[in-house]
């Protein structure tokens, strides 16, 4: 009986609910979903300490990662230009062009799947694959700890946080993905007008805002303070990667890839998988046209019929998104002498 | 604002009928969840997924001999599935991939 009635409950909760998103929300109602989160969330499995950000940090500059020394993580993910390269498309060994642009590493510690496609479970998962592919840095796994561990004052380091196990296949990326987490995107002007302050951002930036969540439909996938829901979908670019449809053979999957984050969208063109689009205008326009139509096109994209001001308040909502990053500080690395291999 | 009544009362019944095994069950999508982790069926016997979110969801399963593709389904939209092999599905959304739910049918 007890069972029933709990059931009865959820029924009625779920059909307030129903009533309540069948009708447009106001405004105000709309900012709470937008709140940023008060701190970082790290896994039970991995917990933040200050020794692995350090460490992360010193891993994700260093060249000797890679295959040929002279590449790192920062090369491609460049804090100068907002965690990506500013390329279309990225460049690897031997300036090898990759087939997908450079995505921002910004606001990795709420990410689920990782990749444009979602083909790694984890930053941790995530790690060696960059370090291991013969486009990004043609190295191995072997090498990279055979190297990394015979500099010592890398060795010392990771002894104090994993004690004798120190550095390894298991470590390396332990530390990269603390690193990562740690990297968040600063206070923005929108923050500051969702935390209440009315100045904060245009009137032009606040229809932009009604835009965004109404009738541009963008909250369909760019939601939450970090303006992604983790999900896959086909917008309906016209090139041939398929994304996510390599890995998952469903139709929608098909052409689908990552909502990345928007946050400090601006600092980051040109956008998209591809690099397609170099403007955050001509984005605005992509899905204003409504993207290319076939099965798997997501049937939250629509032709939207904006007008001449309502894409200047578009993007200039947009630009409220971009905060006061301070600068990153390079960390200073061992001398290269002390790797011999 | 309405509340569609005939909906809810089916779906009463159907509740009060039989909370263990239902000869139709009904999973709710709603705030990127289902509204179950878990539900358990007999051979035969239909899920029905009816999406109470203002967006799109997918649902699919690839478990072997239990694979189904709802495409796209909208705001509002129910699609039943019926489940006639005896097994443990792992059904999930394609485009949300923490939606999970496991069917379990006997
Ligand atoms: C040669 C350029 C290059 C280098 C070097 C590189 N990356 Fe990347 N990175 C990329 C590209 C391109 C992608 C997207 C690839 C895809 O999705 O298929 C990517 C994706 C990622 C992602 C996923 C981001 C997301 O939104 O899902 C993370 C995290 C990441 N890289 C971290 C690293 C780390 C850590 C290193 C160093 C060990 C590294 N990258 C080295 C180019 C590079
Ligand atoms: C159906 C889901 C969906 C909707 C609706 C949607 N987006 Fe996107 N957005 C995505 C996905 C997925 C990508 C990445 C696509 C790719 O690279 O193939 C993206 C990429 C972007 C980018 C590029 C970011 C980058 O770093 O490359 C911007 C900017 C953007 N969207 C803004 C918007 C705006 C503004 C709206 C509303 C007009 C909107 N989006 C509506 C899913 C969506
Ligand atoms: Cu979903």
């Amino acid at each position: 009986m007890l069972q029933i009635a709990c059931r009865v409950l959820m029924l009625l909760l779920a059909g307030t609910m129903t009533v309540a998103a069948a009708e447009p929300r106001p405004r105000d109602d709309m900012k709470k979903d937008f709140v940023r989160p008060a701190g970082v969330p790290y896994p039970a499995d991995n917990p933040y300490e200050t020794h692995k950000v350090n460490l992360g940090q010193m891993l994700f500059f260093e060249p000797r990662l890679s295959g040929s020394k002279w590449i790192s993580c920062a090369s491609c993910h460049n804090p100068g230009l907002s965690w990506g390269d500013g390329l279309a498309r990225g460049i690897g060994t031997d300036m090898k062009t990759l087939g997908r642009r450079s995505p921002t590493i910004l606001n990795m510690a709420w990410a689920n799947l990782v990749m444009w496609d979602g083909r790694k479970t984890s930053l941790e998962d995530q790690a060696f694959g960059p370090v291991t592919s013969p486009a990004e840095m043609n190295g191995t796994i072997e090498e990279a700890v055979a190297r990394i561990g015979a500099i010592g004052a890398y060795q010392a380091e990771f002894k104090t946080v994993f004690g004798d196990e120190g550095v390894s296949a298991r470590t390396i990326p332990l530390v990269l993905a603390t690193y990562e987490r740690s990297i968040v995107s600063g206070e923005a002007p929108f923050d500051r007008w969702i935390a209440g302050d009315q100045t904060a951002i245009s009137d032009d930036a606040k229809r932009g805002f009604d835009l965004f969540t109404g009738k541009a439909r963008c909250t369909g996938c760019h939601t939450s303070w970090n303006f992604t829901d983790n999900g896959f979908h086909d917008i309906g670019l016209p090139d041939t990667d398929i994304g996510r449809g390599e890995w998952l053979k469903v139709e929608s999957m098909q052409h689908a890839f990552k909502t990345p984050t928007l946050r400090d969208a601006d600092r980051r063109g040109p956008y998209m998988h591809d690099g397609s689009l170099g403007t955050l205008a001509d984005v605005v326009d992509h899905y204003d046209r409504g993207g290319l139509m076939r099965p798997s096109l997501s049937n939250m994209m629509q032709p939207l019929h904006l007008s001449g001001t309502e894409k200047q308040d578009l993007l200039a909502f947009l630009g409220t998104l971009t905060g006061n990053n301070a600068p990153v500080t390079v960390p200073v690395l061992p001398n290269p002498q002390a790797a011999r291999n | 604002m309405h509340f569609n009544i005939p909906i809810l009362s089916a779906a009463l019944l159907i509740a009060a009928a039989a909370p263990l095994h239902a000869e139709n069950v009904i999973v709710y999508q709603e705030g990127k969840k289902f509204s179950e982790a878990e539900v358990a069926v007999k051979v035969g016997e239909t899920v029905t997924f009816t999406n109470k979110d203002p967006i799109t969801h997918n649902v699919y399963s690839s478990t072997p001999g239990m694979a189904f593709d709802l495409k796209q389904q909208k705001p509002d939209e129910s699609t039943t599935i019926t489940f006639d092999h005896v097994g443990e599905a792992t059904v999930q959304c394609a485009i949300h991939p923490l939606m999970k739910l496991k069917v379990d049918v006997q």
